[in-house]
């Protein structure tokens, strides 16, 4: 029988105990059904999912909630919305709770002395044309400007087939302003002409992401399995999609067989009652689906299966430290 | 026919349930290291304790609750788990 140690030199061995001690429980939260932005694909408004239940406003409601969260095990929380940044206290509410993340298109700057630490992944969605076409204005100029040099926040930089090319630039401007990016990939929701992707550039754009991993090895937050996994869709010879996908809410979960899975993973509406189907749009048609942090979680729920050559486990390893540098359960 | 429940048995019984359900290669009920960390060395998790301590419940009728599976990390611990908790409930039974 494979083992941990019969696989690992010592280095790896270490590096792999200091991760097997974490045991992350995420559950995503819509905090407002809002945004100051109305981006083409955004999955959030394009599933209507702004309407599938009206926010609650009762900040000691929230409060509540994310108490009972945390008793139920919770000990990340993704914000997502709709932006989180319109709504300060409810954002705060988590932060002082428990570990938190937030996503934002960073047009609002949050106030450091209120949320010293707290790590935020600004959206962007290529460069400046990109961005002016599907956002309708170049966010960048605005965000960058806001978080420069930051050391709690990274860009999540969703790639688009237009961007074959050309992420090196926006990369560098990314390592110019002193922050991190993390990479993924379009799923174009709302099939927006020229954005959707074809096998020849999902292997462009593989080999990209491992190219701009190598030369920017500081400033990008990845790993060269994760771009093979999400550009094939594939790992250890399985597929990805609605059979296997981790990142589905566990009481809406009644799939047979059941897949490895997150644990007691919700994704809450800001009703704070409504569930949504997964970590993304319900709407979506799993088998294109490519949702960064769905198949990082299923990489990461998969250990055993990696328990298998050396080369498997240390891909392993790479991915989960990858999304405990992206969620702060280590340090970059 | 009353079962041998002596450790050494229920030892090679759980291993055994480990080797089928969760599909392990290369290893026997014999060849299984019963102190082997499951978890860190083996790389099971949560999700494959909750399997394996299903088929437990129902061949030995014990109750394992969740609050215990992080205890549970080797398949010595997990064979002693078993006999306490028989031990128990014959202790219960008898009292009545
Ligand atoms: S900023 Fe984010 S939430 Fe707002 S429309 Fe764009 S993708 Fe959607
Ligand atoms: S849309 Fe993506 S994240 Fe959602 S259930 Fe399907 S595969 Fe999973």
């Amino acid at each position: 029988m494979k083992t941990v140690s019969s696989l690992l030199n010592p280095e790896w061995y270490e590096r792999y105990k200091k991760i097997s001690k974490l045991n992350i429980r995420s559950s995503i939260y819509d905090v407002t059904n809002r945004c100051n932005l109305r981006c083409k694909g955004c999955f959030f408004f394009s599933s209507n999912e702004h309407q599938a239940a009206p926010e609650e406003n009762d900040i000691k409601r929230w409060e509540a909630f994310i108490d009972r969260e945390t008793e139920r095990g919770v000990n990340l929380a993704i914000l997502i919305g709709g932006e989180p940044t319109l709504c300060l206290d409810r954002v705060e509410a988590f932060y002082k709770r428990l570990s938190t993340f937030c996503a934002t298109n960073g047009l609002i700057k949050i106030p450091r002395d209120r949320f010293p630490d707290m790590m935020l992944g600004i959206s962007l969605w290529g460069d400046e044309h990109d961005e002016t076409v599907l956002r309708g204005k170049d966010t960048f100029r605005i965000s960058s400007q806001n978080y420069e040099g930051d050391p709690h926040v990274y860009y999540l930089y969703t790639i688009t087939p237009r961007q074959i090319g050309k992420t090196e630039g926006v990369i560098r401007k990314i390592k110019d302003v002193g922050l991190k990016v993390h990479m993924q990939l379009l799923s174009n929701d709302e099939g927006v002409s020229g954005f959707s992707w074809t096998p020849e550039q999902f292997d462009a754009i593989r080999a990209e992401m491992d190219a701009m991993l190598d030369a920017y090895p500081d400033t990008v937050i990845s790993s060269k399995y994760y771009h093979e996994v999400i550009t094939t869709g594939k790992m250890l010879g399985r597929s990805f999609g609605w059979n296997e996908c981790p990142s589905v809410t566990q009481p809406l979960d009644h799939r047979s067989p059941p897949p490895k899975r997150l644990i007691e993973f919700i994704r809450w509406a800001s009703d704070l009652h409504t569930m949504h189907r997964c970590c993304t749009s319900e709407t979506r048609d799993c088998a294109t689906c490519k949702d960064g942090a769905a198949h990082m979680s299923w990489v990461m729920v998969n250990k055993r299966a990696h328990v298998r050559t050396t080369r498997d486990l240390q891909n392993w390893i790479e991915v989960y430290e990858m999304f405990a540098k992206l969620y702060q359960f280590m340090p970059w | 026919m009353t079962r041998d429940n002596s450790i050494d048995k229920i030892l090679l019984r759980v291993a055994e349930i480990m080797i089928q359900e969760l599909k392990l290669e290369d290893v026997t009920p014999e060849t299984f290291d019963p102190v082997i960390d499951l978890v860190d060395e083996v790389g099971i998790d949560s999700m494959d304790l909750a399997t394996v301590a299903l088929v437990i419940r129902d061949e030995y009728r014990i109750r394992i609750d969740e609050d215990d599976y992080p205890k549970l990390t080797s398949v010595q611990l997990i064979s002693e788990y078993i006999e306490r908790k028989l031990k128990e409930k014959a202790a219960e039974g008898a009292a009545v």
